[in-house]
């Protein structure tokens, strides 16, 4: 018995946002006492760094320090309207919000600066050090947690700014059945390379080489361990992942998270990303999506791979160790010479 | 049957809980002390999200009835967190962008505390051993195996 290597290749079109006409995004923000920069959402983290990218996003658009800004997403009861994380739309859509919302607070804590130096707010500007100054006499500034307190015990005034991203919706030509379903692409290409064990039926992947162009990079950081943990579980749906019984009696679903077959760090093959740039028109800063196309486009390439490696095409996955060696069977790789009786 | 006071040494100090028989650790941990860095991710020794060390030992306190831990030492993520800072082992998860959900961590960082205490110097495939128990939905490991080797590092020199 041999082991087959194989080669496979995908490529994806990931829109970001979801342009059915109810897809809208809003922010607040406030200064607090001292100069705090709370941002509310409702949109959620769940690790993909959200809140960290739009700390990133409001800290630029205003013109404090990163470390000024604290985003607060606690409760969809009480927060600004978001439609949610999911199709990759959030860093666009809440960015856009973010952005609207700064640049309102930004004009107050201009002005207010302005009152405070004696000059008018269009001569001053912010040096992203929590400081405001008069341009072309940086001696003349002020920190931003006067400005507050100022806004807050002398003027009387709400350092705040709202912000909203809605894209209208667009209707379906019924004669030709366009329409404009998102608000901007990203793209990706994987290459898997992969091991069959025709005995056992067992892949290993050996490696994910992929590049990805997904608009400005808020986070280069953020956006590779979003690639890396992407692969991996795109690696984990392509193999491994399923709820359906394996069999056709459901008694033979996996029914608690034990038997839920994962791979562990063990399975982890060799990742290598390149990531490229194309501003997109509508984001913040230029920003795409990445998250969820980095878990799609390692799918097929694996099964691309399987199929290259075997040389039997597989159309359905998980593809399980069964699968593949009820396909070898079909395998030209692996025609024997026929048995002659003895 | 009767609830009974079980006592035993978490994080330093001598603690008593009253608990029906088969309480497991977690559940003391969590609901009855609110520890709640310590994670319950299935409640079925599946995942690794609720490792502690008993006696040093990395031990899943959600297969474990408090009763069979009585008198001994029992050290959670709290225990291991500086009143200021971090831990080592946390710092090289922050720096290496190992945390995402962060629903795994406690459990990936004190299993690899009790690896680095009994092997401070380990191979990458010592590592994954060691963490094979644990699932890490988001990060793809890469990055959990990165922060180990750079806390293993880290350790040493300190
Ligand atoms: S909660 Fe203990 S192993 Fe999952
Ligand atoms: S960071 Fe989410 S499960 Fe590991």
């Amino acid at each position: 018995m041999a082991k087959l290597r194989g080669t496979g290749i995908a490529a994806v079109n990931y829109p970001t946002g979801m342009n059915l006409g109810g897809d809208p995004s809003q922010a607040l923000i406030h200064a607090t006492t001292t100069g705090t920069f709370v941002i509310s959402l409702s949109s959620t983290d769940l690790g993909q760094g959200l809140k960290t990218v739009i700390a990133q996003i409001g800290a630029e658009t205003l013109g404090v320090p990163f470390e000024n800004v604290l985003i607060d997403t606690a409760d969809t009861d009480t927060g600004p309207h978001c439609m949610g994380t999911f199709a990759s739309r959030a860093t666009h859509r809440v960015g856009n919000a973010v952005i609207m919302a700064a640049k309102e607070a930004r004009k107050v804590m201009l002005e207010v600066a302005a009152e405070e130096l004696e000059a008018s707010p269009d001569d001053l500007d912010t040096d992203g050090q929590g400081n405001i100054y008069v341009k072309g006499s940086p001696e003349r500034k002020i920190d931003i947690t006067s400005v507050a307190l100022a806004a807050h015990f002398k003027y009387g005034r709400s350092i705040s700014g709202r912000g909203m991203y809605i894209k209208p919706k667009s209707p379906v030509d019924p004669e030709t059945g366009k329409m404009d379903p998102d608000s901007t692409e990203a793209h990706a290409c994987v290459v898997a390379e992969v091991e069959v064990d025709t005995e056992t039926g067992e892949v290993t992947v050996l490696s994910l080489k992929s590049a990805y162009e997904v608009g400005c990079q808020v986070n280069p950081a953020l956006v590779r361990e979003q690639i890396i943990g992407g692969a991996f579980m795109g690696m984990s749906h392509a193999l491994y992942e399923t709820t359906a019984p394996y069999y056709p009696s459901p008694d033979h679903a996996p029914g608690s998270f034990s038997e839920y077959v994962i791979p562990g760090p063990h399975e982890l093959p060799h990742i290598e990303s390149v990531v490229l740039e194309y501003p997109s028109v509508n984001g913040p800063y230029g920003v795409k999506g990445v998250g969820e196309m980095t878990a799609n486009a390692p799918i097929p390439a694996i099964i691309n791979a399987i199929s290259n490696a075997i040389g039997v095409r597989l159309t359905e996955y998980p593809v399980t160790p069964e699968k593949i060696l009820r396909a070898l069977e079909r395998s030209p790789k692996l025609k024997q010479p026929a048995q002659t009786g003895a | 049957m009767a609830s009974r006071i079980v006592a035993f040494n978490l994080n330093g100090r001598d603690v008593e809980v009253m608990v029906k028989p088969l309480t497991t650790l977690q559940t003391v941990l969590r609901e009855h002390l609110h520890l709640t860095a310590t994670k319950s991710g299935c409640r079925q020794g599946g995942c690794g999200t609720c490792t502690v060390l008993v006696n040093g030992e990395p031990m899943l306190s959600c297969l474990l009835p408090v009763e069979d831990i009585a008198g001994q030492q029992v050290v959670t993520l709290e225990g291991i967190t500086p009143v200021e800072g971090l831990h080592p082992i946390q710092q090289a998860f922050f720096d290496n962008y190992a945390i995402q959900c962060g629903y795994c961590s406690p459990g990936m960082i004190m299993i690899i505390k009790a690896l680095l205490d009994r092997n401070p110097n380990p191979t990458r495939q010592e590592v994954m051993d060691a963490i094979a128990g644990n699932v890490c939905r988001c990060t793809g490991y890469e990055s959990i195996l990165r922060a180990a080797e750079d806390a293993a590092r880290r350790l040493q020199s300190a």
